[in-house]
């Protein structure tokens, strides 16, 4: 009993040493030429490409739904008014980042997991690597960066779609303008709001991003190793994510 | 640094360098000591088969020249780098200098064959201009004879066209060294009897030095200059075909009834 808690702790010390490894490779990679400026920028429109439709979709129908269960208890003191303000803050400081750092945590993850673990039960990253072709940078680097950019990309779209989504909702029931809807949005919302969703969205791209990337890597060898590492790329991203914003959370509370 | 010596390399004897020296290498996996104490030559233009059964450590072997794998211990000298103490720089160097054929081909399968080949030479040597890419390309192509299968997927080739493929994406920056991965496995023997002329084609026309890692008696015999018996993880036997053919071992003359 004793000896296999013990080894469990060894196993999980050993997993932290070897991310703390890979990132330190990544930045290493990553800060100094050659740059994968063409690949990141293909990873980067291929990643939008696969999530836009999804992130509409839920983004449009999270605004509806919230704004729906919202209403009631604002009409049931009078503050009907107060709804583009709330729908707003809601959206813009959590529901936009965390809906779409999940929708890319199963999205891209498991795409980015699933990938370089075929790659890697393959012998495809092998046959980079004996090439002298760099497959690290080429693979990984590329993709977090991809990760790092895109989801605050995808979280801008994601807080407008929602946001229309809400105006949707509010229009059916009081036939509210547009223009005074959104104007009533700006005027709630400040810059740090702004900005310290677009950096923790960061943050949840380059966790979707190195995680998906260590799976698929260290991908144990036979298609089971491919399901498993993207598994894992989806598990760990979302719970990362979860723990990102609520340290972020704590963060961004010391500077309002 | 490498020594000349006197070796029988294709059909002529001549003076050779040695392009590869292998001493005392040991690698183990936890338990398991799969090389133990192997020694190995390899000369300029030989074409040297590494013969042995299923889990003696043949590929363990390549992998160890060309630092996918950490040796234990021993000394590794290849085209005269000393691969256990390369940086990844040099051993980016050395890597494309030896082309690696993959018992599975490892060819990139979200890529088409001509991308496939194009990836090497834009990432190694800068090449971009349609035209040249476009040359050297179908050249290589046209050695392993797939130049139709230019635009396809690998999802599409057979076997034998993948090892091919493969084959041709290593030629494609003109190693000094070829090292085959099992390079009949799994294909009929009329293809394998391709894949055997392709080997023998490849060292005429671009000058290589060969490893070939096989159990297949056939393959051996077709290819070899040379060739090391590597069994329980050292070089049992080193000889001719024939020699190989004539020895009194067990553990030899099992693989040449079967």
């Amino acid at each position: 009993m004793e000896i296999s808690l013990l080894m469990s702790i060894k196993d999980f010390l050993t997993n932290v040493a070897d991310i703390y490894r890979f990132i330190r490779r990544f930045l290493k990679e990553a800060l100094f030429p050659p740059y994968e400026g063409r690949e990141i920028l293909r990873q980067c429109f291929s990643m939008g490409n696969k999530s836009w439709f999804l992130i509409t979709f839920t983004a449009f129908i999270a605004g509806i739904v919230f704004t729906k269960q919202s209403t009631p208890s604002l009409q049931s003191f009078g503050a009907e008014s107060w709804l583009p303000s709330l729908v707003s803050q809601a959206v813009i400081r959590s529901l936009g980042p965390l809906i779409t750092g999940l929708i890319c945590a199963g999205k891209l993850g498991s795409n980015i997991g699933a990938e370089l673990g075929s790659m890697q039960v393959s012998e495809q990253i092998d046959a980079m690597e004996v090439s002298g072709t760099r497959p690290f940078s080429y693979l990984v680097v590329s993709r977090v960066v991809a990760t790092t950019l895109m989801v605050p990309v995808l979280v801008v779209y994601t807080d407008v779609v929602g946001l229309l989504g809400s105006f949707f909702m509010v229009n059916m029931i009081n036939n509210s303008s547009f223009l005074l809807f959104f104007t009533e949005v700006a005027e709630s919302i400040t810059y740090l709001d702004i900005f310290s969703s677009l950096i923790k969205s960061a943050f949840f791209g380059f966790a979707i991003g190195i995680i998906g990337c260590y799976a698929g890597y260290h991908s144990d060898k036979g298609t089971t190793g491919v399901g498993k590492a993207a598994n894992i790329a989806v598990v760990a991203s979302m719970i990362s994510i979860f723990i990102l914003d609520l340290v972020s959370l704590q963060v961004i509370n010391l500077f309002r | 640094m490498m020594t000349k010596t006197s070796v029988e390399t294709g059909s002529a004897m001549k003076t050779a360098e040695k392009v590869v020296e292998i001493r005392n290498l040991k690698k183990s996996f936890g338990e398991v000591k799969v090389l133990r104490d192997l020694h190995l030559d390899l000369y300029d233009r030989e074409n040297l088969v590494i013969l042995g059964r299923s889990g003696s450590g043949k590929s363990v072997l390549i992998k160890c020249m060309v630092g996918l794998l950490k040796a234990d211990s021993g000394e590794i000298n290849v085209l005269g780098y000393d691969v256990p103490s390369l940086n990844h720089k040099e051993l980016d160097e050395l890597r494309q200098q030896v082309g690696f054929s993959f018992q599975g081909s490892a060819l990139y399968d979200s890529m088409t064959v001509r991308e496939n080949l194009e990836f090497p030479l834009k990432r190694n040597r800068g090449i971009y201009d349609r035209h040249e890419l476009d040359t050297l390309v179908i050249d290589a192509l046209k050695d392993v004879g797939l130049e139709t299968a230019v635009n396809k997927k690998p999802a599409e080739l057979s076997g034998g066209m993948k090892k091919r493929v493969g084959i041709a994406r290593t030629l494609i920056l003109k190693p000094k060294i070829m090292l085959y991965d099992e390079p009949t496995a799994g294909l009929d023997p009329v293809t394998s009897g391709e894949i055997n002329d392709l080997i023998m084609e490849v060292r005429d026309k671009y000058s290589t030095a060969s490893i070939i890692i096989t159990h297949d008696i056939s393959c051996a015999r077709h290819t070899s200059d040379r060739i090391i018996a590597l069994f329980g993880g050292y070089n049992k036997m080193e000889g001719t075909f024939e020699d190989l053919k004539k020895s009194n071992d067990a553990e030899l003359k099992e693989f040449f009834i079967y």
